[in-house]
């Protein structure tokens, strides 16, 4: 199964990245963009017996390594081959 | 008194650690691999500064599963002196050891600059030989090294005195541009609940001699020194 991985900051950590982000966006001229937020995505391919099994796997991935929980939020997408 | 100091691939101020320890303070220090298990009988173990695995992911994140670790959370736990500097911070913050995370300075750039710190608490080994107000001078160079933690953590932090070390202008005073990364508060470095686990971002290590600029940190080391030769005069 292929599994992508959206890593996010949670609201109210600072996002530097994405304010700097945001300032170059104004400065090319999309005066319209607003609360940009860096983020990670991560692409793996996992061997499992049923989905639910591959998400509770998943999940405690991301909670071990792939995010942080005191600073970051992640959501993932499972797609059967 | 037995210090040990870790060296993960990609740690680069380790050397200095032990070099301060060793040439400056005339400590005995034994240098550990990350790989071995941690055996021995130590009373402080330093996560030195660096770049542990490349930063890769987070800083600290892969550190945090080094063999070596398992051995520092239960040195942790029997109530053994951990002190992590900069990339250790961040190292100790992953593994839990500590509250709360280092994220990317505010600024985004590297700061490589000389600090003031103040001396907030004194009853922590950490700082025991110091004066509550104390000033401090020690260098910081690091990416991310803006302390946050959400308010309930903080919170805590300041209900049981955990904040030991902020940063401060030259007279001692609280201010944004004394504030290299961002820090939330301007924390320089907290301790856990057990008051035996120390993270900071600055370099004591590279404040221990006047050619360096300060000797301050010294005061860091010989505060733990004093502490840990008191505690061996009790059990005595």
């Amino acid at each position: 199964m292929r599994v992508k991985i959206f890593v996010s900051l949670k609201r109210g950590v600072l996002d530097p990245q994405g304010k700097a982000i945001e300032r170059s966006l104004h400065t090319l001229g999309y005066n319209e963009v607003r609360e940009v937020r860096a983020g990670k995505y991560f692409e793996l391919e996992i061997e499992a017996a049923s989905g639910e099994h591959a998400e509770l796997r998943i999940r405690e991935i991301c909670d071990k390594l792939l995010a942080n929980p005191v600073i970051e939020d992640f959501r993932f997408e499972i797609n059967a081959d | 008194m037995r210090w040990g100091v870790i060296t993960f691939p990609g740690s680069c101020d380790d050397h200095d650690v032990v070099d301060a320890l060793k040439s400056d303070l005339g400590q005995k220090v034994k240098a550990l691999w990350h790989k071995d298990e941690l055996v021995g009988n130590f009373d402080c173990i330093v996560l030195p500064g660096g770049f542990s695995y490349g930063d890769y992911l987070r800083c600290g994140a892969m550190a945090r599963f080094s063999p070596i670790l398992r051995g520092v959370v239960k040195f942790a736990q029997s109530g053994g002196l951990v002190l992590g500097i900069c990339n250790g911070f961040q190292i100790l913050c992953e593994a839990g050891l500590l509250p709360g995370a280092l994220v990317r300075n505010a600024e985004l750039q590297f700061v490589c600059r000389m600090t003031h710190l103040r001396v907030e608490e004194t009853d922590a080994p950490f700082t025991s030989g110091l004066r509550r107000g104390q000033l401090l001078k020690m260098p910081v160079k690091h990416g991310e090294g803006c302390y946050y933690a959400d308010a309930a953590t903080l919170e805590r932090l300041r209900k049981n005195r955990q904040i030991l070390l902020r940063y401060v202008d030259s007279k001692g005073k609280s201010a944004d541009a004394a504030n290299p990364n961002g820090s939330v508060e301007s924390i320089a470095g907290i301790c856990n609940e057990g008051r035996n686990v120390f993270g900071l971002m600055p370099h004591p290590e590279d404040a221990c001699s006047k050619l360096l600029g300060s000797e301050d940190g010294a005061k860091i080391f010989n505060s733990i020194a004093a502490a840990c030769a008191l505690k061996a005069s009790l059990h005595v």
